[in-house]
């Protein structure tokens, strides 16, 4: 067995994600006339949120593959746990 | 045949989503010519065909959703077990495994992975059957002939299987090497017979923990994957004409899986979505929510739209963990206690509701039908007022 780490983001099942800017965050936030914890959640203790560095208290786009719709866009918000 | 630039702006204009314009675009393609008549009448039958697809602003999915898999799933049958591919491989389907991905369970009754490999051992089944033996978790126990405790010299005797031995190529002095790394033993070889080892403990014990020592034993891991107990390599036709073997496993452990060297790690899959969870996040957990349970459904012949699924999925993954459905997850986190109360064991919520003098908002479904009021989704979420005095001025004039 080999000793090197797998990156998970390459994995098939693991959509595409993008951690947004301040100024992002904002414009989506007034964009969709939310509070930041009214979007759905990710723990930062996330496999993926670990990999890419994402804080609590940042927001996560995550560009899906839909079956149904070919690309959508998803946000999570990052949360502590 | 292409779509005009004119069209693509009037489609967009109208909201419709870039999916829809690509695909028109490819089923027009295949066709030589259309009048620009045809071609408007078409596109306007999908604008409408699209505004008519779309859900309204507080339209009620939830419960549409809940008859539409709940409908069918009154249809499945109860037959359990079932067997994939040639060789039998058990895996649960149906309605028991329906409620297993949508209670959350922590592991699924029948775990199995499938093993797609890198390419040179994906085209030859000899190589492939060679990886899958290496990921095999071997115990020491499949190794042996016979095992005993002997009473009176306080030993646990080994037997071994020469010929099983052979076959999963493991040699005596790895097996050796193993046992010497147990704590307070003394490993006998006799040299009349080589297929005999005898262990003695150090201390003494008693024939409860002599019993204890030979399980420890028989349970050591010689190699492969802790979890792997069985694997099937399966030929795999694809729509291009190529095909690969894979390795479909009983038994799943996803994280040491993807330390494999001559496994296609990215396409590595598992029916234990919380082991996805935990190695590969949330997002990917919610893609094997989706996948496990429109398999299930399609095997049963019911055709659920996607759809449903999808929002049963984000529903169960909304806050960072996959939350069953029911009265320990969604329901469960309601914050109205009337809408608890009207869910399961009344009294214990309301009981509870009273002590905490918890206050009910009354902004669900359920608590507004308990006290008489409209529910406020669908019609009921928009006010409609009336000015009087502007239709006695209209009137006037």
């Amino acid at each position: 067995m080999e000793k090197d780490n797998y990156d998970i983001l390459e994995h098939e099942l693991v959509p595409k994600h993008v951690v947004l800017s301040k100024e992002e965050s904002k414009k989506l936030l007034k964009r969709l006339k939310v509070k930041p914890y009214n979007l759905p959640w990710i723990r930062a203790s996330d496999p993926v949120c670990k990999r890419i560095g994402a804080k609590p208290g940042s927001i996560i786009k995550i560009i899906r593959k839909s079956p149904t719709a070919g690309i959508t866009v998803y946000y999570r918000f990052v949360i502590p746990g | 045949m292409k779509l005009s630039k004119y069209f693509v702006k009037k489609l967009r204009n109208e909201g419709v989503s870039e999916y829809v314009i690509r695909k028109l675009q490819e089923k027009l393609s295949t066709y030589q010519e259309i009048p620009t008549k045809v071609l408007k009448k078409i596109v306007e039958k999908v604008i409408e065909k699209y505004n008519s697809a779309l859900i309204e602003p507080s339209e009620n999915i939830g419960v549409v959703t809940a008859q539409s898999v709940g409908e069918p799933g009154t249809q499945m049958t109860l037959r359990t077990f079932h067997f994939v591919g040639v060789k039998e491989l058990n895996v649960t389907l149906g309605l028991p495994r329906l409620i297993e991905i949508f209670d959350a369970r922590n592991k699924p009754s029948t775990p199995t992975m499938i093993v797609p490999l890198k390419k040179p051992y994906s085209q030859s089944k000899d190589k492939a059957m060679k990886v899958a033996i290496k990921l095999e978790e071997l115990l020491v126990e499949d190794i042996l002939t016979d095992h005993e405790t002997d009473e009176n010299a306080m030993e646990v005797i080994l037997y071994l299987d020469k010929d099983a031995m052979k076959s999963r190529d493991v040699k005596v002095k790895d097996l050796k090497a193993l046992l010497q790394k147990i704590k307070n033993v003394k490993v006998l070889y006799s040299e009349s017979d080589p297929s005999v080892i005898r262990i003695s403990p150090l201390q003494q014990l008693n024939i409860k923990q002599l019993n204890k020592l030979k399980d420890r034993v028989l349970n050591l891991k010689i190699k492969g994957i802790s979890g792997i107990r069985r694997t099937v390599v399966r030929r795999v036709d694809k729509e291009d004409g190529t095909f690969e073997w894979v390795i479909a496993t009983e038994g799943s452990n996803l994280k040491d899986m993807l330390k494999v060297p001559e496994v296609d790690r990215n396409r590595v899959y598992t029916n234990d979505i919380f082991e996805v969870y935990n190695v590969l996040g949330i997002e990917a957990a919610r893609i094997v929510i989706i996948r496990e349970a429109m398999k299930v459904l399609e095997d049963q012949g019911l055709d659920v739209n996607i759809k449903h699924i999808m929002l049963i999925a984000d529903a169960m993954t909304r806050t960072g963990k996959i939350k069953q459905i029911g009265r320990h997850g969604i329901v469960g986190e309601k914050p109205s206690p009337l809408a608890k109360a009207a869910f399961e064991i009344t009294t214990k919520h309301l009981y509870d509701a009273a002590i905490r003098g918890a206050i009910d908002e009354l902004k669900g479904v359920a608590e507004n039908i308990i006290v008489g009021q409209p529910i406020k989704t669908g019609t009921g979420k928009v006010k409609m007022y009336f000015d009087i005095m502007k239709y006695i001025e209209n009137l006037a004039s």
